[in-house]
């Protein structure tokens, strides 16, 4: 069954795929594992597709800076509900290394995180398939933030106290 | 479920001038809305089988909602301890609608309820935010509710009120979206006086007020402090950070955590180990360099930000009134509570007085609803219709007319609220233990009441002088056992309850951690073992010299010798 997601805002079929579900020579979008693409990346660097990359919590966002530009998506994984650190890659891709991809959520979130993962720049979610169509609701959650993060996958930045004056 | 909204009190009056206090503008209302609305629909979807218990653990935990060994404990937030008597009058009614007519006030300014049922908790939440409270992020791996200075703008000791920045610091904690699934929970306290009433040395990060050179304002920033398995004080990251980059800083300090902080071991997560194996030298300067790359974002607090923050902690309109004795020529029961129950305010003719919730016959810190609207009433009559909670579990009237303390007095003693102990052995704090806590391994209540039959005679305890007693009934030390003066931690021996006593230990500006004596002790050797150490004191101590500094020159050995000489007589 085709993989659904909820990428800006609307239910989209996944275009992109994993090493088990394509092959690894053909020019379909590809998301790799980091460590995969740390390996071997002169390998990949000459593959003719789209290429993503699968960010486990562990590895520092600065590894990828390097060839971030070679990457359409990134897909950040949140292997439990109270994995945090994503949180802070996402910003980091956005703000620090200004990556204007997909930046996917993927792994243990739900309805209930997505308000938060938008405001940390992410704009695609894999989510439980009994939430998916449901879950836009949830970035309207709240109508104000207290503090500038960064709000890409909202759409626009929330109304804020500390804008500089 | 319930779907009753009905809302208890009236929301606090934008016309009141007093108490003193942050008012909610359009965004926080709006904020504290949101969420109700929110967690209604979580707990709606959990009782509809949509979510699993895991799953709704993390939610709920982020509204202060425990499973706890009876009942749903909740949790609600008191920030930095300010209550106006309207709130005060919302926290009664709902322990009487939602409880068993009682709360707990915790060592966080907090207050718990013990029995509400996880359906009502949307209806609380929503009692709550009408009268600009709630219970958002006082539990759960997130930044929790910012405590300080219970004297705060009254004391002639401060540098300069906190209130505004722990507002500023609340706006900011709230709802953080790269903050809310740290490796672990994450406590912030903030004093603007040198003597540290807020136990800032040993919470993840401490916020000192602080002058620079020139005498610009600023902050020391500390981090890594700490009780629970592994007590910890906090280390200097910053000696002086400039007044505009508070925020910057606090993001870079938790953004290097929740990279670093370990997640593989609940036991290690806090920033203390963090701090710990990394040192102090190499955490602030992955601090240091993280905040170079943020200090000049949007971040920045401007002087007109800190301007509007303080409009709203203005003193009260004072009267013009002498300094006087209002003990004088009173019986020795006023007395005795003047002198003990009530401390010295920056105004003349102005006193700060200690609501005592240490009496004998009550669990240390817990007020019933019938006392919280009295205490109301009384803040409105006597204190600009402010109250607050101290991190030792009493509450405080900061603006009494020195000349009302005895009707003050009166109406206290006659609700049980007037034990004139604050500051001596038998002000305990308490964790609510075994009786009620699913983590605890023994009881800290019924030690407290053991204690205190032990210890009925004023005479001595006044003798004995200024000391702290902090109980915790697990390794959580929620507590605060081991920066007790004495410390005292529960235990499970084979499914007893035993208690191992520490000794020499501070909260304040001297913090310190205690020394344990010895072998614990079972329950009912827990006050002999306590009369052992102070006899040993009290043969042993220099004029006005007070126990810590007894403990602290003679060091643990004497005091040792003693309890663990002879078998105690139980």
């Amino acid at each position: 069954m085709p993989r659904r997601l909820l990428r800006d805002g609307e239910v989209v079929i996944d275009d992109w795929r994993t090493l088990s579900e394509t092959a690894a020579d053909d020019d379909s979008a590809l998301m790799l594992p980091v460590d995969q693409w740390l390996t071997d990346r002169e390998r990949w660097i000459e593959r003719r597709g789209p290429l993503g990359v699968i960010l486990a919590p562990q590895y520092k966002v600065e590894i990828l800076a390097p060839d971030l530009a070679r990457f359409s998506l990134v897909a950040v994984e949140f292997p439990g509900p109270g994995e945090g650190r994503g949180y802070t890659q996402g910003r980091l891709l956005r703000e620090r290394w200004l990556f204007t991809g997909e930046l996917r959520a993927t792994g243990a979130i739900g309805r209930d995180h997505i308000f938060f993962l938008a405001r940390c720049g992410f704009n695609s979610f894999e989510l439980p398939d009994r939430e998916i169509e449901s879950a836009a609701a949830a970035f309207s959650t709240f109508s104000a933030a207290y503090q500038p993060s960064n709000d890409a996958g909202l759409g626009a930045p929330l109304r804020h106290r500390w804008e500089p004056v | 479920m319930r779907s009753c909204t009905a809302v208890i009190s009236p929301p606090v009056s934008r016309q009141l001038k007093y108490p003193a206090m942050y008012r909610y503008d359009v965004i926080d209302k709006a904020l504290v809305n949101e969420r109700v609305a929110q967690f209604r629909d979580q707990t709606r979807r959990f009782l509809a089988g949509e979510l699993s218990e895991d799953e709704f653990r993390h939610l709920r935990l982020r509204n202060g909602l425990y499973i706890q060994r009876h009942a749903p404990m909740l949790r609600v937030a008191i920030p930095y301890g300010l209550l106006s008597s309207g709130q005060l009058r919302t926290l009664a009614a709902i322990a009487r609608r939602y409880d068993r007519g009682y709360g707990h006030f915790t060592t966080r300014q907090n207050i718990q309820y013990n029995w509400p049922t996880l359906e009502t908790v949307p209806d609380i939440l929503a009692e709550l935010a009408a009268v600009e409270m709630h219970a958002i992020q006082t539990s759960g791996n997130c930044i929790r509710n910012t405590t300080s200075d219970h004297l705060a703008g009254v004391t002639p000791d401060e540098l300069e009120d906190p209130r505004p920045y722990c507002e500023i610091i609340r706006q900011w904690s709230s709802f953080h979206p790269e903050f809310t699934y740290l490796p672990r929970k994450f406590k912030i306290a903030v004093t603007g006086s040198p003597k540290d009433r807020a136990a800032s040395l040993i919470h993840d990060v401490g916020v000192h007020i602080v002058r620079g050179p020139g005498g610009e304002p600023g902050f020391e920033i500390l981090a890594g402090g700490g009780l629970g398995r592994t007590p910890v004080i906090g280390q200097v990251v910053r000696e002086f950070l400039p007044r505009e980059h508070l925020l910057s800083y606090l993001e870079a300090v938790l953004r290097i955590y929740n990279r670093e902080g370990r997640r593989d071991n609940l036991t290690k997560a806090r920033i203390k180990i963090l701090v710990r194996s990394m040192g102090i030298e190499e955490f602030r300067r992955r601090v240091e360099s993280e905040w170079e790359l943020i200090k000049d974002s949007g971040l920045r607090v401007t002087e007109a930000q800190v301007e509007h923050m303080r409009s709203f902690f203005n003193p009260p309109a004072y009267r013009s009134l002498p300094d006087s004795d209002p003990a004088a020529g009173r019986d020795t029961a006023f007395r005795a509570w003047y002198r003990y129950n009530t401390s010295e305010h920056k105004a003349p003719g102005y006193r700060v007085v200690y609501v005592s919730l240490k009496s004998p016959d009550a669990a240390p810190g817990d007020a019933t609803d019938a006392q919280m609207e009295l205490i109301a009433d009384l803040a409105d009559r006597h204190s600009f219709g402010e109250i607050r909670v101290t991190h030792t579990q009493n509450l405080l009237f900061a603006d009494v007319e020195q000349e009302r303390t005895f009707e003050l007095w009166e109406a206290l003693r006659e609700a049980g609220l007037a034990t004139p102990n604050i500051g001596t052995l038998t002000d305990m704090i308490c964790c609510p233990g075994l009786d009620f806590c699913s983590l605890a391994n023994a009881g800290s209540i019924d030690v407290a009441k053991l204690i205190n039959e032990r210890f009925d005679d004023y005479d001595y305890v006044y003798d004995l002088g200024e000391l702290d007693l902090k109980m915790s009934g697990c390794m959580n030390a929620c507590g605060h056992h081991h920066v007790g003066n004495i410390g005292i931690l529960g235990v499970d021996k084979g499914g007893a309850e035993w208690y191992q006593i520490t000794i020499g230990g501070a909260a304040g500006a001297d913090a310190s951690l205690g020394t344990v004596i010895g072998p614990s002790v079972a329950k009912a050797d827990v006050p002999e073992t306590l009369a052992r150490l102070l006899d040993v004191y009290v043969e042993r101590r220099l004029p006005e010299e007070r126990f810590l500094d007894t403990v602290r020159r003679l060091g643990v050995q004497l005091f040792k010798d003693r309890v663990y000489a002879a078998p105690a007589a139980a």
